[in-house]
């Protein structure tokens, strides 16, 4: 645990220092970096600990981000706009999570999946209050681009600081340890006196809270959202992705799958865009079936092998 | 003796299937009852009934006076039921020490983690897995996975404790054992119904006998006389059996 709070420390104080004196263009991708950190981390939570597969992401991501955006606009302070906007998608996903939380496996992914287009289709209704399809334009800050990019970056670190934390609480916590046992036997747990319901409940909070203020400051960021783009189905998918890839119901893996999904994007997909959703696909597919641990396990089992010559 | 538990006319469907049904006993404190009956009579569900694994068709069980037909499995257990898993279900991602800490955190009244793993480890030396406790669940063998089963009880501190096949399997030698075991736990107070098929087992245990035949009760009293009753042993061993040896004892 220790060494946790250590490399998260060095982590966030190395992305910090980067970012400070790269140019714009590295800053926005590190801020992108922390903002699919704090994604992955946040599925995690639900996903990973808790055995419950969610694609429910996009949808705290989107109402977090219109939540922000309709109080910014009423003239509320940005950072209690930010704050409200996770307070909001956590309400709403215990709400939603006690009517679909009994739901197990694959059909409780399905339901989450409806999620998004559920609140995409209340945005596209109300366009006096959200600006419907149209999309919804923010306040600009009124401080130098420069300054700016790094606001933002500092605000995703922090948010993903924050998140990684409450991954470390948690994983030495009692809520922690009765997600485990409830992702690998839940009537098992029962029996020992978890409250599988209340836990469950409590992680998809948890999966939502820092989901919704990313879409928040990515919406401050931006400056212009609409539906196609914060309530993308994309933004639900990455985060399965990249936990699967860096190692699932681990600390550091969703960075991990966040580091290397993010290069993998500006590397190849920049120039492939209409592959992007295909080949995440094919990714998801490749890595069930092959790698069900994570790149991590990986290297584990090389260094093992290497151990044992 | 003060009553324990007590089943009221409690009966279970699965579809058209009566698993259970109209049964009424009761278990009163420090009891240790043997549950009989051929496979498929009804033993496990009635112990799903009673820990909340699955809900009564109708019918009320009490436990120490209070009305628990309705509560869910999580609540029960903090009441001060425990039971084991015929099919044993560990954790096969956690160690054993873990395993049984779930137990004494959740149910067991552990103050914290670190409290939950001191008294698992308790549990672990009584039940002979002192030495396993960071091995992964998943890697026990058979005999060993019934006494973690018995430790994850234990760790519950239960008031009742409910014993599903916990032999089955088990060579001569770790019955034994497993014997001694539950008998040191019943000498510390702890009231225990123990579903065995072994007679052997189920006579130097069992104060007392219910037997379930197709889900109903046809028989409960002292064993001797549970295992005499003809309707038992034509249950048990067919009626062409109960006819040969009617009148000497199983
Ligand atoms: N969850 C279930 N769904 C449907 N039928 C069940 C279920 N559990 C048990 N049964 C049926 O109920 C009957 C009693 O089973 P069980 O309680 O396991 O018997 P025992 O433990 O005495 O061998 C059997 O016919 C079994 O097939
Ligand atoms: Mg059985």
């Amino acid at each position: 645990m220790k060494r946790d709070w250590v490399i998260l420390v060095c982590g966030a104080a190395a992305i910090g220092a980067l970012g400070w004196s790269g140019d714009n263009y590295f800053i926005r991708l590190l801020t992108i970096l922390c903002m699919y950190a704090t994604l992955a981390q946040s599925w995690n939570f639900i996903g990973g600990f808790a055995g419950y597969p969610s694609f429910a992401t996009a949808a705290f991501f989107g109402l977090g981000a219109y939540t922000s955006g309709v109080l910014q606009n009423q003239g509320l302070p940005i950072l209690m706009c930010w704050g409200l906007a996770g307070l909001c998608a956590a309400v709403f996903a215990v709400l939603i999570g006690g009517a679909i939380l009994h739901l197990r496996g694959h059909y409780f992914a399905i339901a989450t999946l409806i999620i998004a287009e559920m609140l995409r289709e209340i945005v596209n209704t109300t366009p006096n209050l959200t600006g419907g399809g149209m999309g919804l334009n923010l306040p600009i800050l009124r401080i130098s681009v420069d300054v700016q990019s790094r606001v933002f970056l500092l605000a995703m670190l922090v948010l993903a600081v924050v998140t990684t934390a409450a991954a470390i609480l948690l994983q030495r916590s009692r809520l922690g340890f009765g997600l485990r046992c409830i992702q690998q036997n839940e009537s098992a747990a029962s029996i020992l006196g978890v409250n599988a319901y209340q836990y469950k409940t409590a992680a998809f909070g948890m999966s939502a809270v820092f989901v919704g203020m990313a879409g928040a400051i990515y919406a401050s960021w931006v400056n212009y959202i609409e539906p196609p783009d914060v309530f993308d189905i994309l933004i639900a998918v990455k985060p399965l992705v990249m936990v699967l890839l860096g190692g699932i119901g681990t600390i550091f893996g969703p960075i991990i799958g966040a580091m290397v999904l993010l290069a993998l994007e500006e590397l190849v997909w920049r120039n492939f865009l209409t592959v992007h959703a295909a080949a995440l696909g094919v990714i998801i597919i490749l890595l069930v079936l092959f790698l069900p641990n994570g790149l991590f396990s990986l290297l584990k089992d090389l260094s093992a092998k290497r151990a044992k010559q | 003796m003060t009553v324990l538990l007590e089943l009221k006319s409690v009966s279970r469907q699965f579809g058209g299937l009566n698993a259970v049904n109209d049964v009424s006993f009761q278990v009163s404190q420090g009891e240790i009852l043997g549950l009989i009956g051929p496979n498929g009579a009804g033993k496990t569900t009635l112990i799903n009934l009673i820990t909340g694994v699955h809900p009564a068709t109708s019918g009320r069980i009490l436990f120490d006076g209070q009305d628990i037909t309705k509560m869910r499995a999580h609540q029960i257990a903090r009441k001060g039921l425990a039971r084991t898993f015929q099919v044993v279900q560990p954790f096969p991602k956690m160690t054993v020490l873990e395993n049984v800490a779930t137990g004494a955190l959740f149910a067991g009244g552990a103050t914290g983690l670190k409290d939950a793993f001191a008294q698992a480890r308790q549990h672990l030396e009584f039940t002979g897995l002192g030495d396993s406790v960071d091995k992964l669940a998943s890697t026990l063998t058979l005999a060993k996975r019934k006494r973690l089963e018995l430790a994850k009880g234990l760790a519950m501190r239960p008031r009742l404790l409910m014993l599903d096949e916990v032999n089955a399997g088990l060579n001569s030698m770790e019955i034994d054992d497993a014997l001694r075991m539950i008998r040191t736990i019943a000498e510390r107070g702890v009231t225990i119904i123990i579903i065995e098929h072994l007679m052997k087992v189920m006579l130097s245990t069992a104060q007392r006998i219910v037997a379930l035949h197709y889900g109903q009760m046809i028989a409960d009293g002292v064993p001797d006389a549970v295992l005499r009753n003809p309707r038992v042993i034509e249950a048990y061993l067919g009626s062409k059996y109960a006819a040969a040896h009617s009148g000497s004892s199983a």
